[in-house]
């Protein structure tokens, strides 16, 4: 288990490459959830891609550019909250196992020890509580796999859900189960990846929720992709924006 | 019976011979056949309730992972001694050792002692390792018929086909196509779905070919050092009539099998079945520490052990792909791992399928072969959560990726295969990607114009479109919006 840090009073905000390009809104939201917790938001403008691209593709040495570029920018010792369990796992995990051995690793380690995934940070270290605002809703929501298992953070997500009251939350058929996504491997095996989004896609239509949520923008460019190509109404949003739209803050 | 060459992905489709090389093809006919997927899916969830069950106290399976991973690492940490020390003490006990670098090497030394003993047949009890050297097919080529008595193994042999798992060979197959495989290949079979009937069958069929067979043969679970002893794991009975009743044994394993105490063995055994099928103990579970004793009413007159490398010092040799061999062979990585699931284990077209094939097999036949297999996970980590030794999977694959992408460093020996997925365009790609993400004015004017062109982004993006919509950038990016807000924006 980690032991978290107290409520600090500044963070960092690393919004990812997918949010910035794909759902800016959801990055807005998530800068507000945590303006809400007293904590003021510091958006390093430089920051880009965590390099994941480049690391889950095996290129070891372009991923570690890249990393190095990123943790130069946020020098003061204040937790980097990342919109994505996924982009959060490679900073907080992978960018240890790149640097191992290197003169800068107890640098680098610093580092890692204050990246924090968005929903983690709310509840762990905020203990944020929610007050739902809105109408009854039926929602499911698809945990991405590094949240789960490089984070831990899978629980943090569904804890902030269950404090909205109006909410209904359906659990899916294979919960756990990957979406098929996995960067590249999309496109490197697409015949694989395909059939895993099917299943998905089906499982979370299933459970009949009007509501679909997911902490992750992979996971989402891919699920929302085949739910479209599927002509299915249902769509993914970014829990930071369902979140604040939930508790009445836009 | 002899061994044929053509292996059946399913029903419909051969592809000869299953190869990793043709991963691709292998995949996407598994994913087209609805029974197949229909078999490993169900049995699969079977696997994965069992092992869950299993481990239904969770500080418990905590404990039992941590211990069995720290064994396993210790026992690798001293291994070129382990193997020495086994070596004495199977002597010490009358079990002869033989040393095999290669397949080709461990089929000579079984070859040699088969004709020492002028052997006609072999009966074998379960074994990867007698898989990995193509045993069987080597045999026949002397005039040697290997016989498998594991009843999966005996199915899939039935097919002239390959095992499909590595604990469950026959997984692939439901009851309808085990009756139909006996009825194509036993006389005096009336079909049936009952699986006691089914088993009752097969096990008649084989009681008296052990009564026949010149030697037996089998795996090895644990070899442990300090005591020359050989453990073997089973549910049917079938190892002990290997290892008991001819008067030959021959156990063959991987080097890295052995441990270094007897206290080390009931650990890792019980982790070993709880997560392979949720047994807390498996029907039977063999120690052999000679061969038959002056005064002993049965048993093998010859006791032989091969321990054969096989690339595994390869794995060996560099620390980080070295817990590659802390593996116990549970096949718990292949029952929770998204793509086996979906394509099976035949798709692989390696001995060993699943995650722990993934990354145990470019060791044995080098990257250039594997290389599309190191790719063909989604990095989703189900694999290394139920690991009961803690392989970190993921990370391995990663590991290999880099090893197929680029040449050798200084940091680590160079391996089978090194840098043969190197590809010139995509490295420009990466190298391109990296300069950006390192040069934020450049990246965002990239970013910047994606928003631009979003209208003009194509609806078909080659791989990704086959079964989704083209992402569509939004119209403006969040450092755009910042930037407008004049929000919190520091640079
Ligand atoms: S890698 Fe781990 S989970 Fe897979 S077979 Fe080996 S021990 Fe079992």
């Amino acid at each position: 288990m980690r032991i978290y840090p107290a409520k600090p009073s500044k963070v960092y905000f690393y919004a990812t490459c997918l949010v910035d390009m794909f759902d800016p809104q959801a990055g807005l939201d998530a800068i507000t959830l945590l303006e809400q917790q007293g904590i003021e938001v510091i958006f390093v403008e430089k920051q880009t891609c965590c390099g994941q691209p480049a690391y889950s593709s095996g290129y070891d040495k372009q991923a570690k550019q890249v990393a190095q570029s990123q943790i130069d920018l946020f020098p003061e010792n204040w937790p980097v909250v990342v919109l994505s369990g996924s982009c959060g796992g490679m900073m907080h995990h992978h960018y240890r196992r790149l640097f191992k051995g290197d003169s800068n690793q107890a640098m680098v380690d610093t580092f890692c020890d204050r990246v924090f995934e968005l929903t983690e940070f709310l509840v762990n270290v905020c203990r944020a509580s929610l007050i739902d605002q809105g109408d009854k809703s039926v929602v499911v929501m698809h945990t991405s796999c590094a949240a789960r298992r490089e984070m831990n953070v899978h629980l943090t997500a569904t804890q902030l859900l269950e404090q909205l009251d109006n909410v209904e939350i359906r659990e899916q058929a294979y919960e756990s189960e990957c979406c098929g996504f996995g960067g590249t491997f999309a496109v490197r095996h697409p015949d694989i990846s395909q059939s895993m989004v099917e299943d998905k896609t089906q499982h979370l239509c299933a459970t009949e929720a009007t509501e679909l949520v997911s902490a992750d923008w992979g996971c989402l460019l891919n699920i929302n992709g085949a739910l479209e190509y599927q002509n299915k109404a249902l769509r993914g949003v970014h829990l930071a924006s369902f979140l604040l739209a939930r508790t009445g803050g836009q | 019976m002899s061994q044929s060459d053509s292996n059946s992905l399913n029903n419909g489709v051969h592809i000869q011979p299953l190869a990793p090389e043709h991963f691709h093809q292998q995949a996407k006919a598994a994913l087209a056949d609805p029974q197949l997927r229909q078999n490993f899916r169900g049995a699969m969830d079977y696997l994965k309730d069992k092992r869950k069950l299993a481990f239904s106290d969770v500080a418990e399976e905590k404990h039992i992972r941590n211990l069995s991973e720290a064994i396993r690492q210790r026992c690798l940490s001293k291994l070129p001694d382990l193997l020495e020390q086994l070596e004495s003490n199977c002597i010490n006990n009358g079990i002869q050792v033989h040393w095999a670098e290669d397949a080709i090497q461990a089929n000579q030394i079984i070859a040699d002692i088969a004709q020492r003993h002028n052997a006609k047949e072999i009966i074998k009890g379960k074994s990867m390792v007698s898989e990995e050297i193509e045993l069987n097919h080597e045999m026949a080529k002397l005039g040697i018929n290997c016989l498998e008595s594991d009843m999966g193994e005996y199915i899939v042999q039935l097919d002239g086909d390959k095992p499909s798992h590595i604990i469950m060979p026959a997984i692939h197959k439901n009851k309808q196509e085990v009756s139909d495989t006996f009825a194509a290949h036993l006389d005096n079979f009336t079909p049936t779905i009952d699986v006691d009937e089914l088993i009752q069958t097969g096990r008649s069929r084989l009681r008296q070919k052990f009564q026949d067979a010149d030697i037996g043969l089998s795996g090895v679970n644990f070899a442990v050092a300090e005591t020359g002893t050989l453990c073997l794991v089973e549910n049917e009975g079938n190892g002990r009539m290997c290892t008991t009743v001819p008067d030959v044994h021959i156990a063959i394993t991987g080097i890295e099998k052995v441990v270094e105490f007897l206290t080390d063995v009931p650990p890792l055994y019980s982790a070993l079945t709880r997560s392979a099928t949720g047994q807390a103990i498996t029907t039977y579970f063999n120690m052999i520490t000679s061969p038959r004793r002056e005064g002993e009413l049965d048993g093998p007159q010859e006791v032989h052990l091969v321990l054969l490398d096989n690339g595994r010092t390869q794995a060996f040799q560099d620390e980080e792909m070295r817990k590659t061999l802390q593996c116990i062979r549970c096949g718990a990585c292949m029952n929770h791992c998204p793509v086996y699931t979906r394509i099976g284990g035949h798709a692989y077209g390696t001995v060993y399928p699943g995650p722990i094939g993934k990354i145990i097999s470019p060791h044995m036949m080098g990257l250039e072969k594997t290389k599309d297999l190191v790719t063909a996970s989604s990095l989703c980590g189900a694999c290394g959560e139920v690991c009961p030794v803690k392989i970190p999977i993921p990370e391995m694959l990663q590991r290999l990726r880099n090893e197929a992408k680029n040449p050798a460093t200084a940091a680590h020996p160079e391996i089978k295969g090194q840098a043969s997925a190197a590809s010139k365009t995509e490295m420009l790609a990466m190298k391109s990607f990296a300069y950006a993400a390192t040069h934020p004015a450049i990246y965002h004017l990239g970013s910047w114009s994606a928003t631009k062109v979003r209208g003009l982004i194509p609806s078909k993006l080659g791989a990704w479109t086959q079964c989704r919509s083209a992402p569509k950038p939004a119209s403006k990016t969040l450092h755009q919006l910042l930037k407008a807000s004049h929000k919190k924006d520091q640079s």
